[in-house]
């Protein structure tokens, strides 16, 4: 205690390393010096190997499977095909949306690279040889490759297995290759808006198909103890104790006898959130030999058959008056979801929260529809990044926003501020249906455009635009404003839901005699330094060190039951209940302190990480003896020990939001587009640790950058994915990447219980419309409306040879 | 096939194995000798995280077969810091940076960096970012990496000083 | 992605290799640095069943500069060539163009005779050498011949080296001095091949150009040494109506394809742009 008395407030603050500082890093020191714990890392007595056999066309017919040969390779243990699933019921699963995915296909396959067969051997290398010696008889069939044709009158039938079904999960069907329209708003009011409209555009905006691709490709592995009954998965699992769940539901084990462990997740962005068949796999075959099943797939199979994202076809339309202010909003999207429906959205949100497409903007009117439809693709639809199709829906109106400013004549900053929502109109109800929490756009948007000079900017780039007239220079200028709302946290269990389970997330902490403290929770991290910030919401709530303060994740048998980590939902959803938690610890705390002291609670109040008497400041109880108190020197008839737990159902989603701005200059020649300048302004709320932020901000921005700027998961007219490698997959190095600029304002959330928003996925939310405008704009004076993305150099050597800019 | 007897230097420790010939390095290291510092991510050569040092030169441990570093000298992640546990200035910057997040490519980009200074102990930031160009990361955008490299450039650089005052 | 197993030789001498590669013909193949051909294998579209690693036979690597040739052995890596002083005093545009090639880890183990003999397209040094003009020299169960880079080249994949030869060095004459050089690749990252690469080794004399070679990279099946559009420098000042048509020319002997760098057109412009920026760049720095 000695040198906790003598220390000056200051140095309690700094000791105890709260909310709002920039702590290094607790996960740090293992990962420094490998000692990380990824699933690949992690190795069981007598574990075997699993290894796919994978289709080779995008849509045929299985006439047969033939693994004898395979079988008799020594080292392999068994052969899995749709044939072995079907008695177990496990050849299909369920999808999140509501569908059924195929395991193991069964009379037909439906995408390139889907999954055929399983392979279990003594090893990985045994088992790729036998996959390469399972037969496997196909009869082609014609593939559906493009969405605009999968409801054609006479399109042939994917979804065998669903044939003739009128109604879906999610309503009405209306073709066979139809998944569901979804809609939302006011149809009749939209469209007179948009006929009465002074001024009115329409345009189709393209969010190409991208993989989200973490560093780590997903694994598993499955151990299942016959005798015991229990069933132990590894796995690289955003969300472990909805996969126990599921995997419960699938294999009829019950729930407590499955132990799910999410180690050490190299990055994620969505791609761990969803079910795969290695997954459903591992655990079957884990079932059948009784030993450790091990599956990792291979970057190919990672970035052509688990979870791509956005295939959004949007097709937006604004009305505005002649001065700028935005009347009413129409769009309608083809949702490409490949083979299956497998979208990881809340289970009543087919097109997740697109609804937030009004952006930051007070439109009084809007209607949106969402038709998903399969074709011969890989199943997925993930939210990479971003909340449940909130990147699409920013970047759907941020695309709007530039058009309707080039037709109205109409600098792209000043319509913005036109028609933002103000402060004074929060909470902000939507014409499609948020409740915006709190925000401060024009402040945000003027703080950026003072920091980065923009009306010095758009001088320079008129001069610019001169200059290439005159034929004095081959660069083009674009300045690209990207002005975002975020809908994160899910989510408010009254629309919530993951099959059914409402998505609250929780904390539970047990702090020790001597002070320091566990706390569990349902997320888990996949880098986002949850070990490091969930102890500075505690530490500042219960006035323990963070330093003092363990955060577990990823064990089912352990953490609280909690909805996992994707959608920025972490501190928006559990790290309101860490507050909470620290505050049920804290109420106890002060009844123990007032037993020490002597005193009535209300004679105490909190400083830092102590208790005292109000007007007598040399009377005091620090946590650090409250906590020894707790397990020997209590008031009477308390019960011992000082633990707690929370479950926390957030009341409304939060709503972070920023400014970016990007300056891009264009080699008309080659069409390379170079980042000159980028600008990202954030308002994540209370910020908990600001170089957690920054960095999360960073990563965000780099992953926009490498969206707009060349990932796409291609497909030729037969359904071959194209360029499933690094070679290919546009992954920027650090050479390519620009260089960031951050800055913040705060608006705290009123409903969060210490106001903060979340942000890892703002800046790809943001960054996206930033990029691609900025590129768009370069040729905006041309009159150019909009071009496709990704802005690879030949697509935007395209665009100049169209405008008439090359030689 | 035959097996092949192999035998290197780890970490400034001897092992040696008998593998197939096509065994990956990258996979004698983590299966036959256990590390896990050394990471797959892409297997086609491009990602950099199984970048591990041999013989003083950077190497994808993915693309080479561990019957090719035969009586080679190699160092991961793991040999950098002191017998003593004290950290390496690469690590060491790389947590004051937070030059990390998942951590998975870490091991790599550590690696990287520590041929990178070996060879140019003062780069600017556009010489750090070609000089680990090799190396992907998909969480940090790179920029407190070039910033952790600066810090262990200066911290090494200090060291080096002192030691020769 | 797990490659097929293999019988593994590290020869002491390039007979030794030379006698392994003829003992087990179709089925051996040569590994140098390995960059190509493990992933490859990993990839299992190529599954050799005797591999015969070349680094343990010294004489293959090193760079030498005698009698107005230079000669770089097959085994040097492009890490070499970028610090070779004989290569940065003599012939610079080596350096330049290592340094374009895929990224810092795997110049420390690509080579150069890896680079120019497997017959990749997308393989920078086989355009570089074909500018220089440079003579591949190979080893076989017959002896030692000698072929040209710019007639070496048959399709892709496809060269005029015989199942059981290896190459042993390349050699080429010493640029004169105060030549001018460039290479300019445009690529869409660090790592990826060139969407299209042009080589340009030029000599000026009095204002005039009096010897001109370009080459190019990744636009046909094979590099393409564009013979016509470096004598429509020739005799020249190198002033805009030369360049126009040496652009014009070497467009018009490209036949790339179609890929994710872009459609075909797009390419045979992009080799014009990389050529008359690599002319540029040579004039300007020729002495």
């Amino acid at each position: 205690m000695s040198d906790a008395a003598t220390m000056t407030l200051e140095e309690r603050e700094a000791t105890l390393g709260g909310v709002g500082t920039a702590r290094k890093r607790k996960e740090d020191v293992r990962f420094i010096q490998g000692a990380g714990n990824y699933v690949d890392d992690v190795k069981l007595p007598g574990m075997v190997f699993g290894d796919f056999v994978r289709s080779p066309y995008a849509h045929a017919r299985i006439k047969s499977i033939n693994a004898e040969v395979a079988l008799a390779v020594p080292g392999v243990k068994a052969v899995l095909t749709a044939a072995d699933l079907k008695p177990l019921n496990l050849h299909y699963m369920p999808t999140l949306a509501g569908d059924v995915q195929a395991v193991l296909a069964e009379e037909k396959v439906l995408f390139q690279n889907q999954e055929v067969a399983f392979v279990i051997a003594e090893d990985r290398y045994i088992a790729s040889d036998a996959a390469e010696l399972v037969e496997v008889d196909y009869e082609e069939l014609p593939p559906i490759v493009d969405a605009f044709k999968a409801m054609d009158e006479g399109a042939i039938c994917l979804r065998e297995d669903i044939q003739g079904k009128t109604e879906g999960a999610h309503g009405a069907r209306k073709h066979d290759n139809h998944i569901f329209t979804w809609e939302i708003g006011d149809k009749e009011g939209a469209d007179k808006a948009l006929e009465t409209g002074e001024v009115t555009v329409k345009e189709l905006v393209t969010y190409q198909r991208v993989h989200p691709s973490p560093l780590e490709t997903c694994a598993s592995i499955a151990s299942m103890d016959k005798i015991k009954g229990e069933l132990t998965l590894y796995g690289t699992f955003q969300a472990p104790h909805v996969v126990r769940t599921v995997a419960s539901l699938l294999s009829a084990i019950p729930e407590h006898k499955i132990r799910v462990i999410a180690p050490d997740i190299g990055g994620g962005f969505g791609n761990k959130v969803g079910v795969y068949p290695g997954y459903v796999c591992s655990i079957v075959a884990s079932i059948v030999l009784g030993v450790p099943v091990k599956w990792v797939e291979d970057r190919i199979e990672n970035l052509s058959a688990t979870a791509f994202a956005r295939d959004y076809h949007m097709t937006g339309e604004l009305a505005a008056t002649k001065d700028g202010k935005i009347t009413g909003l129409k769009c309608h999207v083809l949702a490409d979801h490949g083979a299956f429906d497998a979208c990881a959205d809340p289970t009543k949100w087919p097109a997740g929260f697109f609804n937030i497409c009004t952006g930051s903007y007070d439109i009084p009117v809007a209607h949106v529809s969402v038709d998903g439809v399969y074709t011969n693709k890989a199943p997925g639809g993930v939210a990479y990044r971003c909340s449940f199709r909130v990147t699409e829906a920013a970047y759907m109106i941020e695309r709007m926003m530039d058009v309707l400013a080039q037709k109205l004549e109409m600098d792209p900053a000043e319509l913005r501020l036109k028609n933002f929502v103000q402060p004074a109109q929060f909470p902000y109800n939507s014409a499609l249906g948020w409740e915006y929490d709190s925000g401060d756009y024009p402040t945000a948007m003027n703080q950026m455009m003072q920091a980065v000079d923009y009306a010095g900017l758009r001088r320079e780039q008129a001069e610019q635009r001169d200059k290439v007239a005159r034929g004095e220079s081959r660069s083009l200028m674009g300045i690209g404003v990207s002005f975002f709302t975020e809908i994160v946290g899910a989510g408010p269990s009254r629309n919530c839901d993951i099959l059914g389970v409402a998505m609250f997330d929780s904390c539970e902490i047990r702090v020790h005699p001597t002070g320091s403290a566990i706390a569990r929770l349902g997320t888990k991290s996949q880098g986002q330094a949850h070990e490091t910030t969930y102890a500075q919401i505690l530490a500042t709530e219960i006035g323990i060190p963070s330093e003092d303060i363990g955060i577990e994740e990823g064990d089912t048998d352990t953490a609280p039951y909690g909805l996992g980590t994707y959608g920025s939902r972490s501190t928006p959803v559990a790290g309101a209940a860490a507050a909470r938690v620290g505050r049920k610890i804290r109420a106890k705390a002060q009844k123990i302190a007032a037993h020490l002291l002597e005193v009535a609670e209300g004679d105490l109040e909190w400083e830092i990480d102590r208790f005292k008497v109000k007007g007598l400041p040399e009377k005091e109880a620090t946590m650090k003896e409250i906590a020894w108190a707790a397990y020997n020197n209590l008031p009477e008839g308390m019960e011992p020990g000082l633990e707690a737990v929370d479950y926390y159902d957030p009341p409304n989603m939060t709503y972070p939001f920023g400014a970016y701005l990007c300056v891009a200059d264009i080699d008309v020649d080659t069409g390379e587009t170079s980042i000159r300048r980028f600008y990202a302004l954030d308002d994540c709320g209370t910020r908990i640790n600001p170089m957690v932020i920054e960095g999360q901000v960073h990563g965000g921005l780099t992953e926009a950058f490498g969206i707009a700027m060349g990932q796409e998961i291609a497909y030729d007219e037969l359904g071959n994915v194209q360029g499933a490698s690094l070679m290919d997959y546009f992954l920027p190095t650090a050479v390519e990447t620009p260089v960031w600029e951050t800055d913040f304002t705060v608006t705290p959330s009123p409903h969060h219980p210490i106001g903060a928003k979340g942000v890892g996925e703002s800046p790809n939310v943001g960054g996206v419309p930033a990029f691609s405008n900025a590129v768009i704009d370069a040729f905006s004076h041309l009159g150019v409306k909009h071009m496709p993305m990704p802005h690879t150099a030949w697509r935007v050597w395209q665009q100049c040879k169209e405008s008439g800019l090359t030689k | 096939m035959s097996k092949q007897h192999v035998k290197m230097t780890v970490n400034g420790t001897e092992v040696e194995g008998d593998i197939e010939a096509r065994t990956l390095l990258i996979h004698f290291l983590r299966e036959n000798i256990g590390l896990t510092g050394p990471h797959i991510g892409c297997e086609t050569s491009h990602c950099g995280a199984c970048t591990v040092d041999i013989d003083g030169r950077s190497v994808k441990s993915c693309t080479l077969f561990a019957v090719q570093a035969q009586e080679s000298d190699i160092t991961t992640v793991e040999g950098m810091a002191s017998p003593d546990g004290t950290l390496h200035a690469i690590q060491e910057g790389f947590m004051q940076e937070h030059g990390l997040q998942c951590g998975f490519c870490t091991p790599g980009m550590i690696m990287r960096t520590h041929r990178l200074l070996k060879e140019n102990p003062d780069p600017t930031d556009e010489e750090i970012r070609w000089g680990i160009s090799g190396n992907l990361c998909r969480c940090t955008g790179y920029q407190n990496i070039v910033k952790a490299v600066r810090y262990a450039a200066k911290k090494l650089n200090e060291t080096t000083r002192e030691a020769a005052e | 992605m797990i490659p097929g197993d293999f019988e593994y030789y590290r020869p002491n001498s390039l007979d030794e290799a030379v006698q392994l590669l003829a003992t087990h013909g179709d089925d051996a193949r040569v590994l140098a640095g390995g960059h190509s051909l493990i992933p490859m294998m990993k990839l299992r579209l190529a599954a050799p069943e005797h591999l015969v690693d070349l680094r343990n036979i010294a004489s293959l690597s090193g760079v030498s500069e005698s009698g107005g040739d230079i000669t770089i052995g097959a085994m040097t890596t492009q890490t070499e060539l970028i610090t070779s002083t004989v290569l940065s005093e003599h012939c610079p545009i080596i350096r330049e163009t290592a340094l374009l090639i895929a990224d810092p880890q795997v110049r420390y183990c690509g080579t150069l005779g890896g680079n120019v003999a497997n017959g990749d397209p997308g393989n920078d040094m086989p355009a570089l050498m074909q500018c220089l003009g440079a003579t591949y020299i190979l080893q076989g169960p017959d002896g030692m011949r000698e072929v040209e880079a710019r007639g070496f080249y048959e399709a892709a994949y496809f060269t005029e080296m015989n199942d059981g030869e290896i190459l042993t060095a390349v050699r080429f004459p010493t640029p004169a001095a105060g030549h001018g050089y460039a290479y300019k690749k445009l690529k869409r990252k660090v790592g990826d091949y060139a969407t299209a690469a042009a080589a340009v080794l030029l000599s000026m004399k009095d204002g005039n150009c009096v010897s001109a070679s370009i080459a190019l990279t990744n636009v046909a099946d094979t590099p393409l040494y564009a013979q016509a559009a470096s004598d429509a420098l020739v005799g020249t000042t190198i002033d805009a109506a030369a360049i126009d048509e040496a652009v014009a020319l070497a467009e018009g002997i490209t036949e790339p394809a179609s890929d994710g760098r872009g459609p075909a057109e797009y390419r045979t412009k992009m080799a014009g742009v990389m050529a008359r920026r690599a002319i540029l760049e040579a004039k300007e720095r020729a002495q």
